[in-house]
């Protein structure tokens, strides 16, 4: 047997070969990625269409559009919302403390950093998926009002790393299952009061302030703009939000993955 | 291949490797003995390139694994203590992808994943969950795995540790012959038949430093004789009788004197009972054998459990 030496792989080479595994994880347990799609289009049909019905008129930015529009894009951003929590929260902890699985990987020339790309780069390619299909079913619908919708494409993958390399940040933290419940509980309120059913202009004062300053609001405000196309200012304020949080929870992640398994 | 020179590691106030020199040659199976805690797997984790060093020098493959840890990594072989097999992937696929991690293109990763899962006989396994898999089987696979990318240096940390005689056995053989092809191997064990049986050249590990260091032949030569008689006496009283029994045969050569037997070290065994006899004294069991590792791992790191 002799040595054969390969070309070192280039970072997004070496990125892509995580996400390829966890793509051959899931083919044979396509069912299981099936489940996030649903959970945004059941509200679209409940709420949006179904509690829509009750409400004769509604405006955003001056124009009067039925409800289920205005909830449509704020699902958009909520499935790519919950689609990047699932793989970069309890999926990456279990990997990290129970099957080692970082630790083989680190035997060979991969390094903190592909794997920290490579695992967040897969919980924003998971988000995002459902987040097309949810567009998909948008222009099925015909709610898609101007061309900017497309742009809404690069919108759900910024919201997917965004939230991606955050929330795979504060897994790096986790001791135990139980400490997944502080998730969970951030999760839910996120979902329900960032815009997402009713208009901002319902809240007053600085408890506006402080809900246009979380994170999925940024997104579903962006979403709401490309779909409806009202894009201004305000969106591009998202587009940074959203870039400087990836990058940052990034950091933290290789920071981290140093911390813990380079010992 | 490998060179160290007052190599340290150390876990806060906690220094677990204590300034050691080792060095390793090409084509050699080098061994690291020690009892637990002796800082064998804090040195194979240094060497792998994933735990940076605390102290001293390190060169592996000529780089220095604080700048070069992708590149010497990528010519390491690494069979962890505790298998670390991806439970979410086949048989197959965990050869495959881990082979994909080293760059090795598509194609040739395929055909090498048939090689191994043949060196190993789990061709027939390929397609089954790693959880399925007997003990011995998930050992053969990480050893398979930590073979993808045609190490020239290969890091086994205790291999056969949790396995029956016969895996263990098939194992010796996979090793041996990957030893005549040519590939470094560096072992750690508290097995003292497996030292024996791999190793060109091994040191003697113990509290963070080494204690001893040569071919299993000289350890042996140098740190015991060439014989050990064991001695069982009937106990006939609720004093010590193996302590005074001893005091009459302390000349005859090192004594051991142990609960249930007494142990004297000499060239030759069988002097040893005949004078035994001589001086009156009557055990009631005896046992003439050759002086082992286990003998010089035993004198240099003592009998007491570590935990």
């Amino acid at each position: 047997m002799s040595a054969v030496t390969h070309p070192p792989l280039g970072r997004a080479g070496a990125a892509w070969l995580l996400v390829t595994r966890s793509f051959i994880v899931y083919k044979k347990n396509w069912k299981l990625f099936l489940t996030g799609f649903f959970e945004p289009v059941f509200f679209l049909f409940s709420i949006g269409i179904g509690v829509g019905q009750l409400i004769e008129s509604f405006e955003v930015g001056g124009e009067p559009i039925p409800y289920a529009e205005f909830v449509a894009p704020g699902m958009l951003a909520v499935s790519a919302f919950n689609g990047a929590l699932m793989d970069s929260t309890f999926n990456v902890f279990f990997k990290l403390k129970y099957d080692k699985l970082y630790d083989q990987m680190l035997a060979t020339p991969l390094t903190t950093g592909d794997i920290a790309r490579g695992e967040i780069i897969w919980g924003q390619l998971r988000g995002s998926s459902y987040s097309v299909a949810f567009l998909l079913l948008m222009w099925a619908l015909g709610m898609l009002h101007s061309w900017t919708a497309i742009l809404a494409l690069p919108a759900v993958l910024l919201i997917g790393f965004a939230f991606s390399a955050v929330c795979m940040a504060a897994t790096t933290w986790m001791t135990s299952w139980q400490d997944f419940d502080k998730i969970t509980l951030l999760q839910l309120p996120l979902f329900l009061f960032s815009a997402t059913f009713f208009p901002i202009t319902a809240y007053d004062g600085w408890l506006r302030w402080v809900v246009e300053v979380t994170p999925l609001y940024r997104g579903v405000a962006l979403c709401r703009e490309l779909t409806l196309g009202q894009v201004g200012w305000e969106s591009l304020v998202s587009i940074g939000y959203l870039v400087v949080m990836g990058l940052i929870g990034s950091w933290v992640v290789r920071r981290r993955l140093d911390k813990l398994l380079l010992t | 291949m490998i060179r160290a020179r007052g190599l340290r590691k150390s876990f806060g106030e906690f220094e677990a490797v204590k300034g050691i020199d080792v060095d390793v040659r090409r084509g050699e199976a080098f061994g690291f003995l020690g009892p637990n805690g002796a800082g064998k797997s804090s040195t194979m984790r240094m060497i792998a390139s994933v735990s940076p060093i605390s102290g001293g020098s390190l060169e592996i493959l000529g780089m220095d694994p604080a700048t070069d840890g992708p590149a010497i990594r990528g010519r390491l072989g690494v069979c962890p203590q505790e298998d670390t097999l991806d439970n979410e992937l086949n048989v197959r696929d965990n050869l495959y992808i881990y082979g994909r991690y080293f760059g090795i293109p598509k194609g040739e990763v395929n055909s090498r994943v048939d090689e191994l899962l043949e060196f190993v006989s789990l061709t027939e396994k390929s397609r089954s969950k790693v959880e399925d898999l007997s003990g011995g089987m998930k050992r053969r696979l990480t050893i398979a795995r930590s073979l993808v990318n045609n190490p020239d240096l290969l890091l086994l940390d205790e291999p056969t540790t949790g396995l029956d005689p016969q895996a263990r056995h098939v194992l010796w053989d996979q090793l041996f012959r990957l030893k005549q092809a040519g590939v470094t191997l560096v072992i750690t064990t508290h097995y003292m038949d497996e030292a024996e049986q791999l190793c060109d050249r091994l040191v003697v590990m113990d509290k963070g430093l080494i204690a001893a260091e040569g071919s299993p032949r000289q350890l042996i030569e140098e740190h015991s004789t060439r014989e050990v008689a064991e001695l069982r006496f009937a106990i006939t009283d609720e004093t010590n009788p193996h302590e005074a029994i001893a005091g009459k045969i302390e000349d005859l050569g090192r004594l051991e004197v142990l609960p249930d037997r007494i142990l004297v070290y000499s060239p030759d065994g069988e002097e040893v009972i005949a004078k035994v006899h001589e001086r009156g004294l009557d055990p009631i069991a005896v046992l003439v054998r050759r002086s082992t590792l286990e003998d010089v791992f035993l004198k240099l790191t003592g009998r007491t459990l570590v935990d």
